[in-house]
């Protein structure tokens, strides 16, 4: 017996907000597989369940659509589906509806257009409860009868409510529905004309099907300047022609054609909803109109965001360092271990300083992105994470954005990884996109050290108060931040520009939030990230490493470790120093000095930039390392004042004020982290992208470095 | 009397009489339910003044002023 073959394969489709994901992630648990649609932004996810007869049913979760008529990336990837037009991803044979019960008019508009496209289909009536709670009563029976296809009610956050739901879904035969579209002449006319063409053209097909029928629908409905793309994409052929055709006649015939062709379908709806819900209160849910009058209220909404903002902003900051200084202990314990157990050698260098380092690189990000995502996944259950676009809005419109872009910048003063991992909750994928290439100019945490350091060497203790460092540090939050403001607002008139399509946010009921489906998005990024991100991070971390071991000096000897005199740790230590200087990324700091040398940076400064593309404080350690000085990122102060009395060969300051500025404005700007790069090359599924990033950061930091240094040097700073 | 959606004052009701001449936009606020004839309640403007939020066919919907402001309605109560 093949098991494989008897498998029912069901594309779970619905509304945004209808509980869609939260169903599939009920149904399937932890049984589930998270890849990318080829060639776009979209998540693609599927997973399995055991039926009730001990069969394995597959479940194809698509993205939240309101209409087949699709506008976003997202929606197209339904539409493509179920139109069967994607070769990545077959046609699925059956289909699971998910409607939220509280919404159904709104629901029933996309619903009913699946329905039309004549597969086997289950409706779930999710949210039973609380329609129920609003004083909805929904005639199941009724529902059912009028759609003519199987409408079992359910709760997905209740898991006994499933069960009949499940005996469903295991059904070895599930009707079609007979529900079709009821148009005025004209419209009908129309489409017989196209998909009669349609139909003649394809081998099998009659004119009949209700596949080609839609095929032709939406064709016919798509905007002028859609149409020819739409053609290319459903192989049309010899169909766009005569859909050309058909909509003159349209224009003739029925004047208002497109609006019809949406009423109609909401006059039907509206009288069945009629039957079987009788009138809605116009006001919906009672509680979220209450909470809205505060949460969105002019001053006391600005409280709650800001509360709600600040709680989240710390945790990532604060909560996430300390299990992120225990990954480090960690890390640095197993480094030691291996350096003591195994032989001297290059082997050992390579498991110690390249392998498990970075790993630990990699597992150091993880705090800060569970944190983040629980609490995005908690704002979006419980719907706030609407009403923070809502209200951030009219700024984040002011460079072209969308006010969902505001939580994945904020996140980014943490980390850059964990912020543009939250784009996703961004539908629309140029905002997305736009998002993700300014996030990391977002001062993250990493950048933090180098501030303290370089604001330490601008001014030596005692020479400015601690207020006046806040206010520099300040300063340097508030530059990187306008600049991926300035910068959004130039990729939006430029190369990401185009038709902005026009801001329409449904606002979700409140909804108490399911903490194991919260958990579950939280473990699913985070493995994710370990997975598609993690291995290319490890992988640059070996190579780093390689190139500042390689090649060996010559010089060094073999070292006694069992001695453990005073001479011997600074002897170790110059040994470092040279051999940094000797190793490939020294050759390169020294190579790329005549480049850097304008901005008033030396081959040791172009060691530190070298090596800090692993990551910016990786900076600290190096310099560290060449001037000899025993210093952390916890405790500059040392190296600061060692690098204040550090002086070119012909006797001048290296590190005068000027080039400490510059080099601020430097990190400001500057793209120096791979492991934000492998994030953006997972999310932006291209290399295009990331390296366009990585370019225009370090062009505009070197030439806002440029300006700074040489600038300062015409006013005669120094 | 006729005016824009951008004009109603919380919790004022009416009635949609024309969408905006804008093709893409006119779909999209159609396949969301706004049609000529649709009941609508003006709930709030967002504490910066825009966007905006209205309820119709049972659920909520936020769209910007800009848009609002070519939507043609007629409050239905005096």
């Amino acid at each position: 017996m093949h098991p494989e073959k008897d498998i029912k394969c069901y594309a779970v489709v619905g509304n945004p907000n209808s509980g869609k994901t939260t169903l599939f992630n009920a149904l399937t648990g932890l049984r589930q597989k998270v890849g990318n649609y080829p060639g776009v932004t979209v998540e693609k996810k599927s997973g399995q369940f055991i039926g009730q007869h001990g069969e394995k049913i597959e479940l194809l979760d698509l993205p939240g659509s309101y209409s087949l008529n699709s506008h976003a990336p997202d929606e197209c990837v339904t539409r493509d589906v179920l139109l069967g037009l994607r070769s990545d991803t077959p046609r699925p044979d059956r289909i699971l509806c998910v409607i939220d019960a509280s919404h159904l008019e709104r629901n029933l508009y996309f619903i009913t257009q699946v329905l039309e496209l004549g597969l086997p289909t289950i409706i779930a009536l999710n949210m039973i409860d609380l329609a129920k709670a609003q004083g909805i009563a929904i005639d199941v029976l009724k529902l059912s009868e009028e759609l003519d296809v199987p409408v079992i009610a359910c709760q997905a956050n209740h898991r006994e409510t499933l069960l009949p739901l499940k005996l469903a879904l295991s059904r070895a035969e599930i009707t079609r529905s007979s529900w079709a579209q009821k148009l005025p002449s004209p419209w009908m006319r129309a489409i017989d004309g196209v998909s009669a063409v349609w139909a003649h053209a394809g081998e099998k097909t009659s004119q009949r099907d209700p596949l080609v029928r839609m095929k032709s629908l939406l064709l016919l409905a798509s905007p002028d300047a859609e149409i020819e793309f739409l053609a290319k994409e459903m192989k049309a052929g010899s169909a766009l022609g005569i859909a050309l055709a058909q909509r003159s006649m349209l224009d003739r015939e029925l004047p208002l054609w497109r609006e019809a062709l949406v009423s109609a379908r909401y006059d039907r709806i509206t009288e069945l909803c009629q039957a079987a819900q009788g009138k809605s209160s116009m006001l919906g849910d009672a509680m979220t109109h209450h909470l809205d009058e505060i949460l969105t209220h002019p001053l006391w909404g600005w409280f709650g965001f800001l509360g709600i903002m600040g709680l989240m902003f710390v945790s990532i900051f604060v909560v996430a360092a300390y299990p992120m200084s225990w990954i480090e202990t960690t890390f640095g314990f197993l480094g030691n271990c291996v350096r003591e157990i195994m032989p001297q050698g290059d082997l050992r260098d390579l498991i110690s300083d390249g392998i498990i380092a970075g790993i630990g690189g990699v597992v150091t990000f993880l705090p800060q992105i569970l944190v983040l995502f629980f609490f995005i996944g908690l704002l979006e259950d419980t719907g706030y994470m609407a009403r923070a676009a809502f209200l951030m809005d009219r700024v984040m419109s002011k460079v072209g954005l969308h006010g969902k872009s505001f939580i994945p910048l904020l996140s980014s003063y943490a980390c850059a990884i964990p912020g543009i991992m939250a784009t996703r909750t961004i539908e629309n994928a140029k905002d997305r996109l736009v998002t993700i290439l300014v996030a990391p100019l977002m001062s993250c945490s990493a950048r933090l050290p180098v501030y303290a350091l370089m604001i330490a060497a601008l001014f030596p203790k005692g020479t400015i108060s601690i207020w006046t460092q806040g206010a520099i540090m300040m300063g340097l939050y508030l530059f990187g931040t306008f600049a991926a403001l300035g910068f959004a607002w130039l990729f939006k008139k430029t190369i990401l520009h185009g038709e902005t399509p026009i801001f329409l946010m449904e606002l979700p009921p409140y909804r108490i939030p399911e903490l194991k489906h919260v958990l579950l998005q939280m473990v699913q990024r985070a493995r994710i990230f370990l997975k598609r991100a993690g291995t290319v991070i490890l992988g640059i971390s070996v190579i780093l490493w390689f190139l500042v071991s390689f090649p060996k000096n010559p010089s060094a000897h073999p070292r006694n470790w069992s001695t453990s005199s005073q001479i011997a740790t600074t002897s170790v230590k110059s040994d470092k120093a040279t051999q940094l200087e000797y190793s490939y990324a020294g050759h390169f700091g020294h190579w790329i000095e005549p480049v850097i040398a304008p901005l008033g940076f030396d081959w040791k400064i172009g060691i530190g930039l070298v090596a800090a593309q692993a990551a910016r404080e990786v900076f600290i350690s190096t310099l560290a390392i060449i001037y000899h000085v025993e210093s952390d990122e916890e405790n500059p102060s040392s190296l600061s004042t060692t690098l204040i009395q550090e002086t070119h060969p012909d006797g001048t300051l290296v590190y005068t004020p000027l080039t400490c500025l510059s080099i601020l404005v430097f990190f400001v700007l500057s793209m120096q982290c791979i492991s934000t790069l492998a994030v953006v090359r997972r999310e932006t599924n291209s290399l295009r992208w990331p390296l366009f990033q990585f370019c225009y950061m370090t062009g505009a930091a070197y030439l806002a470095s440029l300006l700074v240094y040489q600038g300062g040097k015409l006013f005669g700073l120094m | 009397m006729n005016i824009s959606l951008s004009e109603l004052q919380p919790n004022e009701e009416a009635v949609v009489l024309e969408l905006p001449k804008e093709e893409r936009i006119a779909n999209r606020l159609r396949e969301m339910g706004l049609l000529p004839g649709t009941t609508i309640v003006f709930v709030r403007r967002a504490p910066l003044g825009d966007p905006l939020e209205i309820r119709l066919r049972g659920y909520s919907l936020s769209l910007r002023q800009n848009e609002a402001a070519s939507i043609l309605v007629k409050r239905t109560q005096a």
